[in-house]
């Protein structure tokens, strides 16, 4: 697989009075063109920092290691008009809340031509031809109409997928969406991941997804990494670790869900919460959630290694992982 | 008699040019004691307006609410009336709905100061019991909200509404707010909340999934309406209203099978118009045109089932249904 975006240790920290305050802590992963690599994990897990750093989007103060590169340019040394056009060009992304990232006081068209204009110098009359191509590529109804509307005169999926068609305009490589569908109800977010889904296969793009929704992962991702506080606990195809899931977080956070074809079956939740920055314990650390730790979890940090089915994870107490462990 | 019925519940807003919005467009719902009755549907459909109508917090236009046998009054400037504080809300975000500023247990313990139930003497130690009832240290309570996890205030959130030795809470998306590990241990908790104290609950949720493992019956509701009820295994089986099972094939399955969930055509109407007859027939696959021209009422059904579409035309005289018991 020759993948479009190679991510290697990447690392974000916070210098504080206290000493550097890790945030995400070596995580790496490659992207192929056409592709869904789904980034999962829960609050404070540092899914959404490690995708704000290769958008060069991180708040000030905010430091990185590692390296992010997109055909041979590191994402985490470009800087101002260089990333903005990285950004404008080859990367787009999508957030969850479209009433908050579209402009309520501007008209759909303004918003999706500025774009086409300013990164690609298209004409008026150019541009308000290829948002009407970009409008009906993503299904909204009489897109001519659309144009002239304002984001609160549409519905929550019709913004979402006009945020998407906003970040489709200037034909990116990289589509970065973060919880895109959260916000949205449960019909509306199928119709959304058919869309991404095909215009994923369509148009060779390829899709960082970041969500906390295992469902929506398994719907859409080919490769999943799941993140535990900023470390990289599991990752592989997504038939092997959603459907055979193996590290014990990732198989607390299935447990926990509930499930579709076992109504009987009690949820079974991870105890404890999960762990922020502030509050990481020491080794594993998952360990003091973690019902099979045991003393070397709460020392050392497990490292994450690979397993013969093409799987990843960072778990010393998993018989076949502690064996190939160096 | 139910211990809280809603009958042919209409709530009402009105858009600023004074456009009547029907949220609830005659909703009827019955919770009894020791029952998790789950509401389920998605935006706009009217679940949390119907829930807030439910203890009062909005105005009904039309019909009842009786919560023990007795309506349940409007909040107003005045004092909740003392029978009514036996039923409870709780909402769904617990960093908006827990005071920043005071302790855990000054919080809880609020309900025994206006309720002057309790002398002040126990306070400490009921309010420990309650901590401990919702699986908290008896430490938390004197511990500031920001000092907590949102699993944890949700849990103080719910002691709140427990020290009011409630007979019936009503929850407003409890678990949305939640991270999912932490989502399972609230959900198992109002299960236990409910089995061991006989409390009636209804929780409203957009949360299918979550809602079929808590809840004993299931309620669907679509632009106002309560579309179908039924005991929540019965519903998942075999979902009778082409609405029920739009929701139910959306949900995408955390198997890792890559399987695409079915969506849903069109979009939720303007509740100010809704559409003639059936409010889902434009959306729905199976529309036939008596679906375009009548309102098929909510009928009972065998087995505790209530549903209102005209594909499952009442075998027999169509009794309209409140919402009937589950066989026990």
């Amino acid at each position: 697989m020759t993948s479009l975006l190679s991510v290697r240790d990447l690392r974000v920290w916070l210098d504080t009075a206290r000493g550097p305050l890790s945030i995400v802590d070596g995580v790496s992963f490659d992207i192929a063109a056409g592709q869904v690599f789904g980034l999962a994990g829960e609050s404070g897990s540092g899914k959404t920092i490690t995708t704000l750093a290769l958008l060069g989007l991180l708040p000030a103060g905010a430091r990185t290691g590692g390296s992010a590169m997109l055909d041979g340019r590191d994402l985490l040394a470009a800087r101002g008009a260089r990333m903005r056009r990285i950004r404008g060009r080859e990367v787009a992304m999508v957030f969850q809340d479209p009433m908050s990232s579209l402009h309520p006081m501007l008209t759909i068209e303004r918003q999706l031509t500025e774009h086409l204009r300013h990164q690609l110098g298209m004409g008026r009359r150019e541009a308000h031809g290829r948002a009407v191509e970009l409008l009906t590529e993503v299904r909204i109804p009489d897109p001519e109409a659309a144009l002239r509307g304002y984001p609160h005169q549409f519905s929550g999926g019709m913004r979402q997928r006009i945020q998407i068609a906003i970040g489709l305009a200037c034909e990116p490589r990289l589509l970065v969406a973060d919880e895109p569908t959260t916000a949205l109800d449960v019909t509306v977010q199928a119709g959304i991941l058919r869309l991404l889904h095909r215009l994923c296969r369509e148009k060779d793009l390829a899709v960082i997804l970041i969500t906390h929704d295992l469902g929506v992962l398994s719907a859409l991702a080919d490769t999943v990494t799941v993140m535990y506080a900023g470390r990289v606990v599991e990752s592989g195809p997504t038939a092997q670790v959603m459907g055979r899931a193996r590290h014990p977080y990732t198989r607390g956070l299935i447990d926990s869900l509930p499930h579709p074809e076992a109504a009987d079956r009690a949820l079974v939740p991870i105890a404890g919460d999960p762990a922020g920055p502030e509050s990481r314990p020491p080794g594993c650390a998952f360990h003091p959630r973690c019902r099979f730790s045991e003393p070397p979890c709460r020392t050392a940090v497990p490292p994450l290694v690979r397993i013969d089915d093409g799987r990843e994870m960072a778990c010393p107490v998993d018989p076949l992982v502690a064996s190939l462990a160096p | 008699m139910s211990l809280l019925e809603l009958r042919n519940v209409e709530v009402v807003y009105r858009r600023p040019d004074g456009t009547p919005v029907p949220a609830v467009a005659g909703a009827s719902l019955d919770v009894d004691a020791g029952e998790i009755v789950g509401l389920v549907g998605e935006t706009g459909c009217g679940k949390s307006s119907l829930a807030r109508a439910a203890v009062g917090l909005v105005p009904v236009a039309a019909g009842t609410v009786t919560f023990e046998d007795r309506p349940v009054h409007v909040l107003g400037r005045r004092a909740r009336r003392p029978g009514e504080r036996r039923l409870q809300l709780v909402f769904q975000n617990p960093y908006e709905s827990i005071n920043p500023r005071r302790t855990v247990g000054a919080q809880v313990a609020d309900a025994f100061a206006i309720g002057r139930t309790l002398p002040r003497s126990s306070w400490r130690r009921r309010v420990e019991e309650l901590l401990d009832r919702v699986g908290l240290p008896a430490s938390m309570a004197g511990r500031f909200p920001h000092q907590l996890s949102g699993g944890q205030r949700q849990r103080i959130a719910i002691a709140r509404a427990l020290a009011a030795d409630p007979a019936m809470i009503v929850l407003d998306e409890p678990l949305s707010a939640l991270d999912a590990s932490v989502q399972a241990q609230v959900a198992n908790l109002l299960v236990d909340l409910a089995r061991d104290l006989q409390v009636g609950m209804l929780l409203i949720s957009h949360d299918l999934a979550i809602v079929r493992h808590v809840a004993h019956r299931t309620a669907v509701m679509y632009l106002g309406v309560v579309v179908e009820t039924a005991p929540t295994a019965q519903l998942w089986q075999a979902p009778m209203h082409p609405y029920t099972q739009a929701l139910i094939n959306a949900i995408p399955h955390a198997d890792g099978a890559g399987h695409l969930p079915a969506a849903l055509t069109g979009e939720i109407p303007d509740p100010a118009r809704p559409p003639s007859g059936c409010r889902f027939h434009p959306r729905c696959p199976h529309v036939m045109d008596r679906c375009v021209a009548e309102v098929p009422e909510l009928v009972a059904r065998e087995g505790g089932r209530a549903v209102a579409c005209w594909l499952h035309e009442a075998p027999a005289a169509g009794r309209p249904a409140g919402v009937q018991q589950a066989a026990p």
